[in-house]
């Protein structure tokens, strides 16, 4: 598991879930379609990743194509960081 | 306004006599003027009087003339005046003022069929000693509550479940199906616009009231001649809602509904009216600006009462003994407030715009239904969702989301338009998602319950053929409206303070008139209470007519997490604690509160969670920990 990955899957566990997975998340689990973020679960995450990452998010970047799953939020900030290097 | 309750034992054996004055001890708050007993072989009737009609010979239970039939009755039948008219005619002869006394010989004249002649708000039960059968009776819209509990040996009723919690061998235990529904004990409500009969250890329930929001007047006539009829219509039902031997006052938000029954009390009455507000230290929810445009327009005395986050969080406990069920949100608590003020300036009696919303077309679900339906004809499109933005300019959170999420937070394109809940689904998953919260043992309970199916089979039946916007007029009406607004918002929180609401709006020939106009005229395009505000023309402010809608919210979250936090929030949320009640996660709990504590937990989800749990962890304190401590008048 890279570093990326364990860092958001905490994140959206503890802030989300509060700790509680009834079935483990898996990494391609759609987080709309389990009801796990809602409009201000957005607005947290974007949070989070711009304080952790230190990177701004675009208004037009904010799609679930990017964040809607753990696997899409690693190449996501992957991405950003890449760019941002 | 009153309390009542009641016992028949099924077996025949006498009723201990200290059992109904103990369920009437448990609801002096809603009748402190006076207690009346009556005892029957197997049967026990209380009574706790509020008086507001006949002050001198109202008193209950109370009986016909030859002492064949008993009452005890909790409400009002406007129309007394009217069918006592009637029933003289008829030969019935009164020995009192009140209407109480027409509710017994209606009956008497018109048998079970008499609660279609009333016009009122009410819950009453009728002792036939020569039949030896009890008849109970809910009004139309569920404004008054009537609980009850059958088993083999006993039926009990009561206006409140703590009366019926103080019978002995009553579980005080929480049902777990129960609290996936927002309900709580095992004791059941007569629907509104429901009677029932007790007979010979039979119980049969039946309906004789339900508003049909079906079109039927499909636009004969102009928009004029159904304001007018509106207009007339509200103001009958204003005129009758004052008839009262004590003083009348008014509550006013800063609202359209409530100034235009404001506006129509100094329409019938040349007396001098007093308003009553509450105010908000935090400017999100605050609307006296408007409250004191209207009071200085129509001329009110008008008292106001100021609400901070420590005033919700102080008096939680208090509101929570009287909702007698989880909330998920803390607004009923300033409403707790203002009947406290009502009764501080003695006053007894209310008028206020509740119902209009439901009847009228004026909430934002009906509205967000609309649009997403709209889009959901075009789930491609660029400019439908900025709608939704419009709608709730008071959720920051949701202006600065992309269409993509828009779409999926309402469902747009993913559920079927066709779905009887279709309006209301995607607020009932966000309201679901705090039940994530229950613990283990919790879930297991509820698993199979589809509270989904359940709603299925109560829709009337032609449903499906409705317009899709009396379709959500039906949900709101039939179910939330006595669910939550009527009962935690509205009777528990008056009586609380031994005050009594009336709501104009919920008169039944408004209600019938209102369900019949075309959605067209309720709700054009997104114009919503249009119709309201078309016949409340020349009698508001401008101002108000012309605001956009602010539903009434309090502050959730804020109110126990503050600078000077309540001391039941952590002793209540702890792990051991919450462990020890076995109704919630103890380490999901913590984490909530801990995210609260940081100043981090912003949206409903969490704030909807944290009151939902709070508040059932303070009904097992008061209702199973420590029922027996309180003191019955509280």
């Amino acid at each position: 598991m890279t570093n990326y990955e364990l860092e958001l899957r905490q994140f959206i566990v503890e802030n989300f879930l509060f700790g509680k997975e009834d079935a483990p998340l898996a990494n391609g689990d759609s987080l709309l379609e389990l009801g796990i973020i809602d409009s201000t679960g957005v607005l947290e995450l974007v949070s989070f990743l711009e304080q952790k990452y230190g990177f701004t998010i675009q208004d037009e970047e904010l799609v679930p194509e990017n964040l809607d799953s753990i696997d899409r939020l690693v190449q996501f900030v992957r991405r950003k960081a890449e760019i941002a290097a | 306004m009153c309390g009542i309750a009641g016992i028949l034992n099924l077996t025949g054996e006498p009723v201990d006599p200290c059992l109904p004055r103990r369920m009437i001890e448990r609801l002096r708050h809603r009748g402190p003027d006076g207690v009346g007993y009556y005892a029957d072989a197997g049967v026990g009737l209380g009574h706790a009087r509020l008086s507001i009609l006949d002050l001198a010979g109202g008193h209950q239970p109370m009986s016909n003339e030859d002492q064949s039939l008993w009452i005890t009755f909790n409400g009002e039948i406007f129309n007394y005046v009217e069918l006592r008219e009637e029933l003289v005619r008829r030969g019935h002869q009164f020995a009192t003022r009140s209407d109480t006394e027409v509710i017994l010989h209606a009956y008497e004249e018109y048998g079970e069929a008499c609660v279609r002649h009333f016009n009122g708000q009410w819950a009453f039960a009728i002792w036939d000693t020569r039949a030896r059968t009890l008849f109970l009776s809910r009004d139309r819209l569920g404004v008054r509550p009537l609980f009850y509990r059958a088993s083999r040996e006993q039926f009990a009723f009561a206006s409140e479940i703590k009366s019926i919690l103080a019978l002995p061998g009553v579980p005080r235990e929480i049902d777990p199906i129960a609290l996936d529904q927002i309900f709580t004990f095992w004791v059941s409500l007569l629907p509104p616009g429901h009677s029932m009969t007790v007979d010979g250890g039979v119980v049969t329930v039946k309906r004789y009231w339900e508003p049909r929001f079906a079109t039927t007047t499909n636009g004969a006539h102009s928009e004029d001649y159904y304001a007018d009829a509106l207009r007339d219509l509200l103001r009958d039902a204003t005129r009758l809602r004052l008839r009262s031997d004590v003083p009348v006052g008014a509550y006013l938000s800063g609202g359209l509904d409530s100034t235009v029954i404001t506006a129509l009390i100094r329409q019938c009455s040349d007396v001098e009216l007093r308003t009553f507000s509450i105010t908000f230290d935090d400017p999100e929810f605050d609307e006296s600006a408007f409250q004191r445009e209207a009071t200085r327009f129509l001329q009110t005395d008008h008292q106001e009462v100021r609400c901070s986050y420590a005033d919700i969080g102080r008096v939680f406990p208090d509101m929570i003994w009287h909702t007698e069920k989880p909330v998920l949100r803390t607004a009923p608590a300033p409403l707790f407030l203002l009947s406290k003020l009502v009764r501080d300036h003695q006053y007894k009696v209310v008028l206020t715009g509740e119902g209009s919303d439901e009847i009228l077309g004026g909430y934002d679900i009906f509205k967000e239904a609309k649009i997403r339906r709209f889009w959901s004809a075009q789930p491609d499109s660029r400019l439908r969702p900025t709608l939704l933005k419009r709608l709730y300019p008071y959720l920051p959170n949701l202006q600065n989301q992309s269409s993509a999420y828009l779409q999926a937070f309402f469902h747009v394109g993913s559920q079927d338009t066709a779905d009887p809940f279709f309006s209301h689904v995607p607020r009932w998953e966000l309201t679901a998602r705090s039940k994530t919260f229950f613990s283990d043992a919790v879930r297991a309970e509820t698993e199979g319950y589809d509270g989904y199916a359940e709603l299925r089979t109560m829709l009337p039946a032609d449903y499906h053929r409705w317009d899709p916007f009396c379709q959500a007029q039906h949900l709101e009406t039939g179910h939330l409206l006595p669910g939550y607004i009527l009962s935690s918002q509205g009777d528990r929180m008056a009586m609380a303070h031994s005050v009594e609401g009336r709501f104009p709006f919920l008169d039944y020939r408004v209600v019938e008139f209102a369900a019949g106009l075309a959605p067209s005229l309720k709700m054009k395009v997104l114009d919503e209470k249009h119709l309201l505000k078309r016949c409340a023309k020349d009698l508001i402010p401008p101002s108000v007519r012309a605001r956009s809608k602010q539903p009434y919210r309090a502050p959730d979250g804020k109110s126990f997490f503050h600078s000077a936090r309540p001391g039941y929030v952590d002793e209540l949320l702890a792990p051991e604690r919450v462990r020890k009640d076995g109704l919630f996660h103890p380490q999901a709990v913590a984490k909530l509160a801990q995210k609260f504590r940081e100043g981090k937990a912003i949206g409903i989800k969490d704030n909807m969670a944290l009151t939902g749990i709070l508040s059932t962890q303070l009904l097992v304190d008061q209702y199973i920990t420590h029922f027996g401590e309180r003191d019955s008048h509280d």
